[in-house]
């Protein structure tokens, strides 16, 4: 592995020689590296390199699976979250899917605030109408459905029932959101939507997003994390990465040698 | 050239038009040999029965041999009704169901968390096995554990339980398949919000799958609706309404078994198989439209 770890003061996030196993073969190898906050940090790499797999670790999904192990640490201001409460740590850590995945028993309205709800934290209703405004807001879905927030989710548009979902890991005051190219399933302009989203969306929140598309990252993203056969291979700018990529593998990958 | 191909072609198709027609006729009339049965009955309680049915027929209980006997003598309409077998039976599918819900959800959702275990595939299994066990067994069965030890005597409860026993397999099936549709991503949505497991359940899983839960439980009842011999063997009759779960309680098929075996009764086997069978039609309509609604 080339020297890439920049050693970041004050990190939204640090990852510390994690590794993942699906039945003993690990999918992710000693991974080290730290996440600058308030940033989109784009984790690139050929398909089944273990994008997935890393970033499913950070708010520890794998552990719905028993076939998973996960070694190493992740520090959460100084904290392992694999030494803290699945529920706190989830609480500070967003999650946003490939497929939109609203809950399709619930309006627009109960799918925003439905962290609360899952977790019975009662709120009053002016407390849940700031919320979900705020939040749609935030996604820009506000002005779409403003008139039929008690509607089904599952009844917006694609590219609107991301937008909801990514309001629904919003709602709850995260500080890290995790993507999982969240922008595969739509067309061009719901993309461009959610890109433009996110742009704007770091000023309060860092943002970890897995993508395949090597121009998406080159747009939006600040920092980029190269993998490949489940070792990160390099980290960096992004800007540096793309006009000068330092481990020959990258090179490959952004010329389109593979992947 | 082309018209002498079309000609062979013609030639070799009118053997199998033939074919075809045949394997149609037998087709439709093996439709008809299927369903004929279920036709005639329906004519026939319809026939039989239609000058019983009557707000009394419902709301009073059934009348003793002697006015039966009378009625029958100057061709009158039978007094009397149904009312303590409705009663009855409406009392013992609510308390099978009672019990056989949330013992079949929640071993359905057990099922379905563990896939491929040893254990979850025992549970399955004894599960299908027990919904081939003959209905009377089941009657034994409670009879010997409700009615010997814990009602000390025939029970609505018993009875209720020998039903619970028979619904169960259906409701665990039901549940495990549905949730088995349900997109995984859904229960990870939930879970990634920091949803304590018990609330993805209650607030995701069974809301998005419910309309395949209520097809079982549907089903179930519909199932139960016209057992008679398990509850022979437990909740043994009662001639008057009961409300007592401990005490005997009517069934209206246990009504049409007293009925059968009473000469002056006859003329309401068939108005009240008229309305178990309206019951069970119905349940069935209902369950399959759910169903539907689902795809
Ligand atoms: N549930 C699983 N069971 C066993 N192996 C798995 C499982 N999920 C992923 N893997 C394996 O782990 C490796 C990494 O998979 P992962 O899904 O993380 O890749 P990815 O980089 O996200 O790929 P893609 O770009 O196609 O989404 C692959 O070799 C894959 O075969
Ligand atoms: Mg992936």
């Amino acid at each position: 592995m080339t020297q890439t770890i920049a050693e970041i003061k004050n990190p939204a996030l640090s990852i510390r020689d994690l590794s993942i196993a699906y039945d003993k073969n690990y999918a992710v190898k000693n991974v080290t590296v730290d996440i600058k906050k308030n940033t989109v940090t784009a984790i690139m790499g050929p398909s089944g390199c273990g994008k997935s797999t890393l970033l499913r670790a950070l708010n520890r999904m794998h552990e719905l699976y028993e076939n998973i192990t996960t070694e190493g640490k992740v520090l959460l201001h100084e904290e392992n979250i694999y030494d803290m409460s699945t529920i706190k740590l989830r609480r500070q850590m967003g999650m946003v899917f490939q497929r939109p995945n609203p809950f399709p028993t619930m309006s627009i309205f109960d799918n925003v605030i439905a962290g609360y709800k899952l977790n019975g934290n009662s709120l009053k209703k002016k407390e849940k109408d700031e919320i979900v405004e705020r939040s749609l807001r935030d996604v820009a879905l506000w002005d779409e459905v403003k008139d039929s927030l008690h509607k089904k989710g599952t009844f917006l548009s694609g590219g609107q029932q991301q937008r909801l979902c990514i309001a629904r890991a919003l709602a709850f005051g995260p500080e890290i959101i995790l993507m999982d190219e969240p922008t595969s399933a739509l067309d061009p302009i719901a993309t461009s939507k959610v890109e433009d989203l996110l742009v704007k969306l770091k000023e309060h929140y860092t943002i970890i997003l897995v993508t395949h598309n090597m121009s998406q990252a080159a747009r939006i993203s600040d920092y980029s994390l190269f993998m490949y056969l489940g070792e990160l291979v390099e980290y960096g700018k992004t800007k540096n990465m793309f006009t000068n990529p330092k481990d020959p593998r990258t090179e490959q990958y952004l010329t389109g040698k593979f992947g | 050239m082309n018209a002498l191909q079309a000609t062979t072609y013609q030639d070799k198709s009118s053997g199998r038009i033939w074919k075809d027609k045949f394997i149609q006729g037998l087709v439709i009339f093996l439709s008809v040999v299927t369903i004929s049965p279920i036709a005639l009955i329906i004519y026939k309680l319809f026939v039989e029965g239609y000058k019983q049915i009557s707000l009394g027929f419902i709301i009073e209980n059934t009348p003793d041999t002697f006015a039966a006997m009378t009625a029958v003598a100057n061709d009158e309409r039978i007094p009397g009704g149904i009312a303590n077998g409705l009663v009855g039976t409406l009392l013992m599918i609510v308390l099978a169901s009672a019990i056989a819900i949330p013992v079949g959800v929640l071993t359905g959702i057990y099922l379905y968390e563990n896939q491929g275990k040893m254990m979850a595939n025992l549970i399955r299994n004894i599960s299908d096995i027990l919904q081939g066990v003959p209905s009377i067994v089941l009657g034994l069965i409670s009879y010997l554990w409700i009615v010997k030890h814990v009602t000390m005597g025939f029970s609505a409860l018993a009875g209720s339980v020998s039903l619970a026993i028979m619904m169960l397999p259906m409701i665990v099936r039901s549940t495990e398949e549905t949730l088995k549709m349900i997109p995984i991503t859904l229960k990870e949505a939930a879970l990634a919000l920091g949803a304590p497991y018990y609330k993805v359940i209650l607030k995701v899983l069974i809301p998005t799958g419910y309309s395949g839960l209520l097809t079982g439980i549907l089903l179930g009842i519909s199932r139960i609706l016209g057992e008679t011999a398990p509850l022979m063997l437990t909740a043994l009759g009662s001639s008057t309404i009961n409300l007592d779960v401990t005490k005997p309680t009517s069934a209206v098929p246990l009504l049409i078994w007293e009925f059968y075996n009473d000469p002056n009764m006859i003329g309401l086997i068939w108005s009240s198989s008229l309305l178990l069978m309206a019951f069970v039609l119905t349940l069935n309509i209902v369950s399959k439209q759910f169903a539907a609604k689902r795809r």
